[in-house]
């Protein structure tokens, strides 16, 4: 094969397998600030936090990190609704939501991210499964497992929760209050209860995303800050609140940096990355799969 | 759209000032080291250490290496007839925090003495604040800082030397003339920070004396999640030499990356910051083996000074419980000789007086557990020491190994050499 078409192929093979990474960690935030216009700047270190403990149970007790982020999703679904009664107590139902929420989430960020130091010191932690070490060589394509398991495990939890917004009564009252809250008042429905519902899926969320993000790579308690600009980007770039915007949206993402950085260095990629989102934007403000004011 | 009002600004203010008393609440919990409250007078050192944020892993472990500098000393009886006292407080590795830190352990705390921070990125802000006070500053792992300042009380305790560019690859580079075939072409892949930068120069500079064409030279983000295409496009160039910049946790995905894609090379590594931790190690294991990388310790005879065994003894029984690296392999002894320096001035001056203190340093070598340091002119030490180590005969992520000779053999510089060049290295798949 022709040098240049082997590294082009593995650039979008490699970039859909990252964007599979980056979509577990923006799937979460596409239904908190998306869906819930709650600008959850802690999603990232939510995130970690959910790794160290996948580290901290999966080594104890011998299992396999992703098996431990799905294990422990409903501990951070709990998490989640603790943490959106208490945004909604002191800022949402006072209507102070914009500022001080903003600034509720970043203090809830560094106190879970010096919280991880203290408890778990600033050293990075892993938790390598045997599949980590495994390459699959597809003739001249390589497809390392440490990046394809937990993309896959992203998409099916993705699509799990697709179903669920789609096919059920809730999730149809989570689209719904992302539109109009009132009108879901006047079907009965407590606005405030579907919220606190949707809050503590995109945490769940985030156990899962912690899972993937050990097996992609060991973390400490700073890792989050990597993602914050990218899990954001993502989000917007796939129009807020719209699931299949956010995965294809994670792939363009993916698949940007890794052919930007194979052709032209990697100090080009992330640039080029977020100048595709601003591109995007130019044409459709509304994102990828986002719907029109 | 919610109005901003007077109130509503309060609230967030208010909020603000709740996150920063938690975080200050957080800090003085785990970064205020307590005084040892022997004596009435005691001598006062004061810095910042970063014990939380990207750099916490080496500052705590920093911390804990003068820590027991202090118990040591004062078991001995203090400095002057004095106890020693540390002050410190968590930098939380931002620079934008060094200067005011600085300002409150000079002015308010009133410290004898100032030392500083871990790293270029944290020591390089808390200049000014020194310089204009006119203090005795004795530096930890800073590279190059006092190059343009030449701040005349300035000491580094660092291998690098006063010249980085043309030093610091060399022992590298020096490497290929230890393999069975001259190799001839080079490839560079670098961080985007300051110290790194320095080091691809070094490398870019000293690559043409030794006859090495450069075929890839690139720099990376510090944000880089996947290394897979940038590996992937450095294999395609087929360097005989690698040459890597990098720092945690970045050497750990370049490395993941190189194991998977099966890269191979003469000669491999550069200064690979992360492959020094104790953690990393255990991490990686056997995709270490071969792997030449730029490190300041290894446990090897030749580098058995005065000293540290016994330091790292007690460093590795207190490292679990203080939550930081292992095996004190790497900064830690440096943290202690740091504090040697002052305890080794201090002893001689005969007091504390920042300008006497000064004349001592310059004029004197001083003997520590990394071995004798004389400082230069600008501070560096007067003969640079980067080693160039190789990890061998490595087989799982046990890290006892990583306690005696032979698994980081030293092969610069020659006075210190303790083994061979093992080539080609290649990773396992």
């Amino acid at each position: 094969m022709d040098p240049d078409l082997s590294l082009l192929l593995n650039g979008i093979v490699s970039g859909l397998l990252l964007g599979g990474l980056y979509a577990a960690a923006a799937s979460g935030l596409a239904v908190s600030f998306g869906m819930l216009d709650i600008v959850n700047i802690a999603h990232p270190v939510l995130m970690v936090a959910a790794g160290f403990f996948v580290v901290l149970v999966g080594t104890a007790l011998g299992l396999d990190p992703l098996l431990v982020a799905v294990l422990q999703a409903p501990l951070f679904y709990v998490l989640g609704i603790g943490l959106y009664t208490a945004y909604n107590y002191f800022f949402e139902r006072r209507g102070d939501e914009a500022l001080q929420g903003l600034a509720f989430f970043f203090g809830v960020m560094f106190i879970i991210e010096v919280g991880l130091v203290l408890l778990f010191g600033p050293e990075q932690r892993f938790l390598d499964p045997d599949y980590a070490f495994v390459t699959w060589r597809l003739g001249e394509i390589d497809v390392p497992l440490r990046m394809l398991i937990p993309a896959l495990l992203a998409m099916a939890s993705i699509g799990a929760l697709y179903w669920f917004l789609q096919r059920t009564f809730t999730g149809l009252a989570i689209a719904a209050v992302a539109q109009d809250p009132e009108a879901l008042r006047l079907m009965a429905v407590d606005p405030v209860r579907i919220k606190r519902i949707a809050f503590g899926i995109s945490v769940a969320l985030a156990s899962i995303a912690g899972g993937a993000l050990v097996v992609v790579q060991p973390i400490d308690p700073s890792t989050h800050n990597v993602f914050i600009g990218r899990v954001f980007a993502i989000c917007i770039m796939g129009g807020m609140a719209s699931l299949p915007g956010c995965i294809l949206a994670a792939f363009l993402f993916g698949v940007v940096e890794n052919l930007t950085a194979t052709f032209y260095g990697p100090s080009w990629a992330p640039a080029v990355a977020f100048g595709w989102l601003l591109l995007v934007l130019a044409v459709r403000p509304q994102g990828l799969f986002g719907r029109a004011a | 759209m919610t109005e901003i009002t007077r109130r509503g600004l309060g609230r967030v203010a208010a909020g603000g000032a709740l996150n920063v008393a938690a975080a200050g609440a957080l800090t003085a919990a785990a970064g205020a080291f307590p005084a040892l409250a022997q004596g009435a007078n005691p001598i006062r050192i004061g810095f910042s250490m970063s014990l939380s944020g990207g750099l916490a892993a080496n500052g705590r472990s920093a911390l804990l290496a003068q820590k027991i500098w202090a118990e040591d000393v004062n078991a001995k009886g203090g400095i002057l007839g004095r106890q020693v006292q540390l002050v410190s407080y968590d930098d939380q590795s931002n620079p934008a925090n060094v200067p005011s830190l600085y300002t409150k352990l000079i002015d308010v705390d009133k410290v004898d003495m100032v030392t500083s921070p871990y790293a270029t990125a944290m020591i390089a802000p808390s200049m000014p604040v020194v310089m204009q006070r006119g203090m005795c500053y004795v530096s930890l792992f800073g590279a190059g800082v006092n190059e343009k300042l030449k701040y005349d009380r300035y000491f580094s305790i660092n291998v690098t030397g006063d010249d980085i560019k043309g030093t610091y690859a060399r022992g590298f580079l020096e490497c290929t003339k230890m393999l069975p075939t001259p190799p001839k072409t080079i490839s560079i892949l670098a961080v985007d920070n300051d110290f790194a930068q320095r080091a691809a120069e070094s490398v870019r500079t000293l690559s043409r004396e030794y006859g090495l064409r450069i075929v890839y030279d690139r720099s990376y983000p510090p944000s880089t999640v996947d290394f897979t295409p940038t590996i992937r496009a450095i294999q395609a160039q087929r360097p005989d030499v690698i040459f890597f910049a990098s720092y945690p946790p970045d050497s750990n995905g370049i490395l993941r990356a190189v194991s998977e894609l099966r890269v191979t090379a003469a000669l491999f590594g550069g200064g690979m910051i992360g492959t020094q931790i104790a953690a990393v190690q255990a991490q990686l294991g056997p995709i270490l083996n071969n792997l030449v990388t730029w490190d300041v310790y290894s446990p090897e005879p030749t580098m058995r000074f005065p000293g540290v065994v016994e330091f790292q003894e007690k460093y590795r029984a207190r490292a679990p419980q203080e939550q930081t690296d292992v095996l004190g392999n790497y900064l830690q002894p440096y943290a202690y000789a740091q504090m040697q320096v002052v305890e080794q001035a201090l002893n001689r001056v005969g007091k504390v007086d920042q300008a006497a203190l000064t004349a001592d340093m310059r004029a004197n070598k001083f003997g520590t557990i990394v071995g004798e340091i004389e400082f230069s002119a600008l501070g560096e030490w007067k003969k640079e020491r980067n080693l160039f180590v190789q990890f061998q005969n490595i087989t799982d992520g046990d890290l006892e190994k990583y306690k005696k000779p032979g698994t980081k053999v030293i092969l610069y510089p020659p006075e210190l050499k303790s083994g061979t060049l093992h080539t080609p290295y290649g990773a396992p798949a």
